[in-house]
């Protein structure tokens, strides 16, 4: 079943692919060596780039339309990056269904964002750096996601890495957001270990690490490499998207300017764990223990996030626990197998246009009230700031499931096949979607109804049009995304192992476990209210709250843990180590040098520089080997 | 007769060591060195002559030609010591140790 497809040569516009990643990533070059020269206008040709690289692919993605479905698979080899003995590694680009979703979702949503930013960061001095950055991101990003082998693609996951770490870290002035991009940094080294150890394992195991030999090789693999393949591959996963245990990083990457939150943070990066596993989908499918793997922790992180996104006033930080929680369902669709693949691109899709639009749309809010995070802070923001609250709810709309909005469908398919797959996942994703639908609930009524409780001297307003249009196109694609894409994603992905059931129309079918999803939902959205909606919010946040509450406000202890667990046993053994160095390895290497010294000094004497001594000395010699051929002739 | 010329050779090497170990002046040193290398000359022409093999003769022509070279760099260095020193005593060069 797996890659019944046969790459094809490149023909036509599939030729100049690599054009979609060389024009941001040249873009980047220059705006970073040519420097302040490029301060005045830089953002226009950083937004341009983007936006080239969507037409390209765009034209790429009519083209692959156009193909019958069985040679939907174009490779284009650009050259050798080395070869050394058996292994030879080419640097090739292979655009099949798959990437090209995922290059039309970083260019598309890239390109929004990007026109966004110009208005987002209009008075920051560094805008130019800001802006090369965010290409030099979409380069690294469109790099993992064309790679044709593991190898390649881990230079696009480190090089997204490293965006992100500067992207985090872009108001270094702030220690915290300093301290947030080396945490996320650090953390994604961990996972990256995991891709590391996946990878050389192939190239050990199949000589090559290209997605056709890893395919083509992997039925031959035996349980116990597959296994381990497949929960390094798990590890890699986790740490870059940031699900349980590795993700305590995504909440402190709200340090970011929020543009960035929506794009890497969001919509693209943190998905690349998705694409991993659904990309090693012949890996997975031979080992059923890390595909339960992938399951758990997808189940775990959704209810972990949800849970965190419950209990944060700040408005970025609840999102930023929703989208744990979501890239959880994917995870969780991932781990299903073949039959949730489809489904987990198809929510990786829709959620990368609602949860952005709802990034810039608490972006916006923050332009509007002098960059407060605080939603204790806001009220009453609907009139003030009219279409942010319009789009921001259709985003809410979309990811509650609201009939007809975008993650209505690809979420209820998720949970569909979560109960299909193992009951037990299921009604844990039905929990989840219920309580996404109280924390969104409670984000919207803090945010934009209720009273006004603006802290003195903040008068909200709307965003300037740059801001808002890109608004508007992510509420409209947050809204069809989901109709438009229903019938038609699962056949689309067929080609690269996707088993998706017949949803043939971009009407739901009525299901008793629709029905109840929407129930759940519903009784979410009600306990919102309840809570929220009936009472003014408190201006400060109480002290006095529940266990639950507290428990969630530390994000789950999650960096507790890791300090006692791994932190403070790290330095434990750091501090050991040089305990051993000053009272071992010091005293031995001093002690030995002092008695080479020590003898140097006493056979020094010997070289006192007269003549007869040397000579008395040679005598001696000479009569000593006589001596000892004499008495060897004797003997 | 081969033994005569053997107790020659040793009484001449033996005043060559010594002549090497007690005296300073440069130019005695080197003339004790020649004595020395004379003496080994001496037994090789002698056991050459002995034993009728041509071996020890050509050994000593051997060693006449390196000890001609080593008394052209020798005296060359003597003569350049004793102009910057005004002496040829060889004590003197203990200031040139490390």
């Amino acid at each position: 079943m797996l890659e019944t497809l046969t790459p094809i040569a490149a023909t036509g516009i599939f030729q100049y692919a690599w054009l979609i990643i060389a024009i941001p990533a040249v873009v980047a070059a220059l705006l970073l060596i040519l420097g302040r020269v490029t301060n005045g206008f830089g953002h226009w040709i950083a937004t341009l780039a983007p936006i080239a690289s969507f037409v390209i692919a765009l034209v790429a993605f009519v083209q692959l339309l156009g193909l019958p479905s069985q040679s939907r698979a174009v490779v284009d080899p650009l050259y050798t990056w080395f070869a050394s003995g058996t292994w030879q590694i080419d640097v090739a680009l292979l655009i099949d269904p798959l990437s090209i979703l995922f290059v039309l979702l970083i260019t598309g949503v890239g390109s929004i964002i990007h026109i966004y930013s110009i208005g987002y960061m209009a008075d920051d001095p560094n805008r130019r750096r800001f802006f090369a950055y965010l290409n030099l991101f979409i380069a690294a990003m469109l790099i993992l996601v064309l790679a044709d082998n593991y190898l390649v693609l881990f230079v696009g996951w480190e090089g997204v890495g490293l965006a992100s770490y500067l992207l985090i870290s872009f108001w270094a002035e702030r220690p915290s957001a300093a301290a947030a991009g080396k945490k996320a940094f650090v953390m994604n080294r961990v996972g990256d270990l995991g891709l590391l150890a996946a990878v050389f394992t192939m190239l050990a195991m199949f000589g090559s690490s290209s997605f056709a030999a890893v395919d083509a090789g992997a039925s031959q693999l035996s349980l116990g490499w597959a296994t381990f393949v497949g929960f390094m591959l798990l590890l890699a996963a986790c740490g870059k998207s940031a699900q349980v245990p590795l993700q305590a990083w995504l909440l402190d990457a709200m340090e970011g300017p929020t543009p960035v939150s929506a794009l890497i943070h969001a919509a693209t990066m943190v998905t690349a764990g998705v694409y991993l596993v659904v990309r090693s989908g012949a890996i997975f499918e031979h080992t059923p223990a890390a595909q339960l793997g992938v399951a758990i922790v997808g189940t775990v992180t959704l209810l972990v996030g949800a849970w965190i996104g419950c209990s944060k006033d700040d408005i970025k930080k609840v999102l930023a626990g929703s989208t744990m929680s979501q890239i959880g369902y994917m995870m969780l669709a991932a781990g299903i197998g073949p039959a949730g693949y489809a489904f987990a691109i198809f929510h990786l899709l829709t959620h990368g246009f609602f949860k952005a639009n709802m990034f810039l749309g608490a972006g916006s809010v923050m332009h509007g009230t002098g960059d407060d995070v605080n939603m204790r802070h806001f009220g009453a923001l609907r009139k003030a700031m009219p279409i942010t609250f319009v789009t921001f709810g259709i985003g809410y709309l979309a990811i509650i499931g609201f009939p007809f909005f975008s993650g209505f469908y690809s979420k209820d398919h998720i949970i569909e096949a979560a109960f299909h797959a193992q009951p037990a996942l299921g009604v844990l994703a039905l929990i989840g979607a219920g309580v996404t639908a109280f924390y969104m609930t409670r984000l919207m009524l803090m945010t934009f109804f209720g009273d006004a409780r603006w802290v003195k001297g903040v008068h909200p307003h709307e965003s300037p049009a740059v801001m808002w249009v890109p608004l508007v196109l992510l509420a409209i694609g947050s809204f069809i995304g989901g109709m438009v894409l229903n019938g038609w994603i699962g056949a689309w992905l067929a080609p690269i192992g996707a088993e998706a059931g017949e949803h043939a129309s971009w009407l739901p079918e009525i299901t008793w476990l629709g029905v109840v999803t929407l129930l759940v939902v519903a009784a979410g959205v009600a306990l919102g209210w309840f809570v929220f909606g009936r009472r003014p919010v408190p201006a400060v946040a109480p002290d006095k709250v529940s266990i639950i509450t507290t428990i969630g406000r530390h994000d789950l202890y999650g960096d507790q843990i890791i300090d006692h667990g791994v932190v403070q046993p790290g330095l434990a053994l750091g501090r050991g180590v040089a305990l051993a160095d000053e009272l071992g390895v010091d005293p031995a290497t001093d002690g030995l040098g002092w008695v080479v010294q020590a003898t140097g000094n006493q056979v020094r004497r010997l070289q006192n520089g007269y003549v007869r001594t040397y000579g008395v000395t040679m005598a001696i010699g000479v009569v000593l080997i006589g001596l000892a051929l004499v008495v060897s002739r004797l003997v | 007769m081969t033994e005569l010329y053997a107790v020659l050779a040793v009484i001449l090497f033996t005043i060559g060591l010594v002549g090497f170990l007690v005296r300073r002046n440069a130019l005695v040193i080197f003339m004790c060195v020649e004595l020395m290398l004379n003496a080994a000359n001496l037994l090789f022409v002698a056991f050459s002559d002995h034993y009728g093999i041509l071996d020890g003769q050509m050994a000593a022509f051997f060693v006449m030609v390196v000890a001609a070279a080593e008394v052209v760099i020798g005296l060359s260095i003597i003569v350049m010591i004793f102009r910057s020193r005004r002496s040829t005593s060889v004590d003197n060069e203990t200031v040139l140790k490390g």
